[in-house]
């Protein structure tokens, strides 16, 4: 027998298999009794289905619990896309500003249009129009650009497309920014009376972006063409909302004799474009700067009541859309993983 | 009555296999209605209980469906059919850093992964030291991700996950990945959950993990439920399956390739014998031990092998040795008899051994019983480590001239 040195010979060694506070590295499995005791310390514990139909209430209640994860994927959003670029966060405002630049050189010295300060008409509109069309067209590529996550980690899959129109909006903060320095630089004075206008109108905006992202970031998971398809829409969507050319004079005359008018309107993108024009550009008729220099209609000449009452209805169907689109997300959720 | 943690309510899933995959609208107008597909049921009629504190495990080959029982269970898919109910919060570790921004920072995604597995950024704030020193990436915290090597990554990812504090902690087989000693801080801070009474479910192909962790395990083969029950019985089960499956070779039978199991031979009974037995439970380093081997045949079978191996905790096998090996022949005659292994001195250092001990033929093509035992030893002494090396020590002065 080998003679081993292993120091003092301790009596009968601590063994202590049962309730005894176990050493980290006891091989020996704790009584299931007192690892029961344990859990039961921690309070009572809410017991849900995970798997099956979640019905809506649940789902908000869930959407709203994962707050903080929205935060962060939408500083994830914003972080991502400026990394690595020397000017980084600057090129959020830089961009739009160049883009004005072009159009403003393109519509005032080439094809005049006759609008005066067209750039603040043009980017009032773009303003709206680039929140909505950044946050659909990335909120349709939402579920598939994150599989990574969504086939291995379970969270409410509507945070995806939302934290989409999230960075969107913040992305519309920066470029208010722009369109602020462009109406100090032309001395343009916004409605400041209206100013209010914009709190239903964005709102508005923000309803009507989330449920068309949460609805097209579900189907695209099944019909991938569907983010080629949006992207093309959303170029002719946006020839249907007043931006490049005036809302009053030959469009809004020609519609309502065919009695069509109506068919603009539905579309809400036209009231919320309208309303943020009515704020910041704020001229409903103007003097042609082309020769002979005729009075031109430029806005709609409704008053504040058809704005707010505008904005509301779209927040009221919208808010319905949205709840529909979320009813639809939770259908095809349940195969998400594995249509990745 | 104690509360039940998970339950899986007679759960089904079905995947639709495409021949071919019409993922564009236009393939699938084209192909509307004559689009090929076999039904794949991935999991039927699973259903099972784990109370609350229990740790089970899932033990099941390849394509047997565990991964999707997890994913269930975890709410990532939706089964076709049942339902599983859950108390409390769950976490599940199916893929380490899933995730992980590779253009931001360590720190950033910690706080990014934490949110994702339903941490709040308070308690990351609280844990966020811990979590780096878990990880061992106090240098490269602040780095991009996308610098990180694959070890960091994966490191990055537990120490996230295990920081989540679940009630419910659902892993996938994540234990593999990283280094032995990684694997090991792992495995430690799994045990810890344990023992905080967290429920663990636990998926694996590793039967000596479960022989190791587990209080249960649920045995799935092709998407069914062969059954479940302690460890021991669940590995059994398990082997037995993979060995109609004709996987045999899983089984690890010293010296022999593919084995069927025959019950001719049962062991009855296999005790182990030390100096201390009667006083102690456990057997002091370098102590002679014997394990006796009982066993009956219900007919006279020639040519009988003996095999005993003992695994490290860790489930490395320390020894293994049998009786060709050790050149006993034995034809056993109809009846009971034993079989005694006498070590002279098993010079172990602390730790719970498993003993895998069972009787084959010679050939290693029939396997007729097999059994787990384990036994402990309790190191007295200071001396460190897995082996009770004979060391002595001199220390001199030497002169210089």
């Amino acid at each position: 027998m080998t003679d081993i040195q292993t120091g003092p010979e301790a009596g009968p060694a601590p063994h202590a298999p049962a309730a005894g506070p176990a050493a980290p590295d006891d091989d020996e499995l704790l009584p299931l009794a007192v690892r029961q005791a344990r859990a039961a310390l921690r309070g009572p514990k809410a017991e849900r289905v995970v798997a099956g139909r979640v019905h809506l209430p649940s789902r908000l209640r869930e959407l709203w619990r994962n707050r903080e994860l929205f935060v962060f994927l939408v500083r994830k959003e914003i972080k991502v896309k400026y990394k690595n670029s020397a000017l980084g966060f600057l090129w959020s405002m830089l961009n739009p500003a160049l883009t004005l630049l072009v159009y403003f050189v393109l519509f005032g010295y080439f094809l005049k249009n006759g609008i005066p300060l067209f750039v603040i008409y043009l980017f009032s509109a773009m303003l709206a129009w680039n929140l909505f069309q950044t946050a659909v067209m990335s909120g349709t590529i939402a579920i598939v650009s994150n599989s990574g996550i969504v086939k291995k980690v379970a969270f409410p899959r509507e945070i995806l497309p939302l934290a989409s129109v999230g960075s969107a909006f913040m992305f519309f903060f920066f470029q208010s920014i722009v369109l602020v320095a462009f109406l100090v630089v032309f001395r343009h004075a916004p409605a400041w009376s209206e100013l209010w206008l914009l709190v239903p109108a964005i709102a508005a905006l923000l309803l009507f972006a989330s449920a068309v992202s949460v609805f097209l970031a579900a189907v695209n998971v099944y019909f991938r063409d569907t983010q080629h398809l949006v992207e093309v829409l959303l170029v002719a969507w946006f020839w249907g909302v007043p931006g490049v050319y005036a809302f009053s004079g030959h469009i809004h005359d020609a519609l309502a004799k065919h009695h069509i008018l109506w068919i603009y309107l539905m579309d809400p993108m036209t009231p919320i474009v309208m309303t943020f024009q009515r704020v910041f550009f704020n001229v409903s008729h103007a003097y042609s700067t082309q020769p002979p220099h005729a009075l031109l209609p430029v806005m709609a000449t409704y008053g504040t009541h058809w704005y707010v009452a505008a904005n509301l209805i779209i927040i009221a169907v919208s808010v319905v859309l949205l709840l529909v689109a979320m009813v639809v997300f939770g259908r095809l959720e349940g195969n998400f993983a594995e249509e990745l | 009555m104690s509360p039940v943690a998970v339950t899986a309510n007679d759960v089904s899933k079905r995947f639709r296999l495409y021949h071919e995959k019409h993922q564009s609208l236009k393939e699938r107008v084209l192909h509307a209605g004559r689009n090929p597909y076999e039904d794949f049921w991935a999991l039927r009629h699973v259903s099972f209980e784990v109370l609350e504190g229990q740790t089970v495990g899932i033990l099941g080959r390849n394509g047997s469906g565990k991964s999707t029982l997890l994913k269930c269970v975890s709410g990532i898919l939706t089964p076709t059919e049942g339902e599983v109910r859950l108390r409390g919060q769950l976490a599940a570790l199916l893929e380490l850093g899933a995730g992980f921004q590779p253009e931001l920072s360590g720190r950033e995604n910690v706080y990014m992964n934490a949110s994702l597995l339903g941490l709040s950024t308070r308690d990351v704030d609280k844990r966020f030291d811990e979590i780096v020193a878990f990880a061992e990436l106090e240098q490269f915290i602040d780095n991009q991700v996308k610098f990180y090597s694959s070890g960091m990554y994966v490191r990055l990812g537990f120490a996230v996950a295990v920081n989540v504090e679940p009630d419910v902690l659902v892993v996938d087989e994540v234990l593999a990945v990283g280094d032995e000693r990684f694997q090991r801080k792992c495995l430690g801070r799994i045990k810890e959950f344990q023992r905080d009474g967290r429920t663990i479910l636990f998926v694996t192909h590793a039967a000596d993990l479960v022989r190791q962790i587990c209080d249960r395990a649920v045995v799935l083969g092709t998407g069914e439920m062969l059954g479940e029950g302690p460890p021991g019985e669940a590995i059994r089960l398990f082997r037995e399956h993979l060995r109609m499956l004709g996987e045999g070779q899983d089984i690890a039978v010293p010296g022999g390739a593919v084995a069927v199991a025959d019950p001719l031979v049962r062991i009855t009974a296999v005790d182990v014998e030390h100096p201390g037995t009667g006083s102690r439970p456990h057997l002091l380093p370098g102590e002679p031990m014997t394990v006796s081997v009982r066993f009956e045949a219900e007919r006279p079978v020639g040519d009988l092998v003996f095999w005993l191996s003992i695994f490290s905790p860790t489930g490395d096998l320390v020894f293994g040795v049998d009786t060709q090996v050790l050149e006993v022949p034995f034809d056993a005659p109809a009846g009971a008899g034993a079989c005694d292994f006498r070590f002279d001195s098993v010079p172990l250092l602390d730790g719970a051994y498993p003993m895998s001990i069972g009787v084959r033929s010679s050939d290693g093509s029939v396997v007729y019983d097999e059994r787990e035992v384990r036994f402990e030893i309790v190191n007295p002494g200071r001396v460190l480590g897995s082996v009770a090396l004979p060391v002595h020590a001199e220390v001199r002065a030497v002169t210089l001239q």
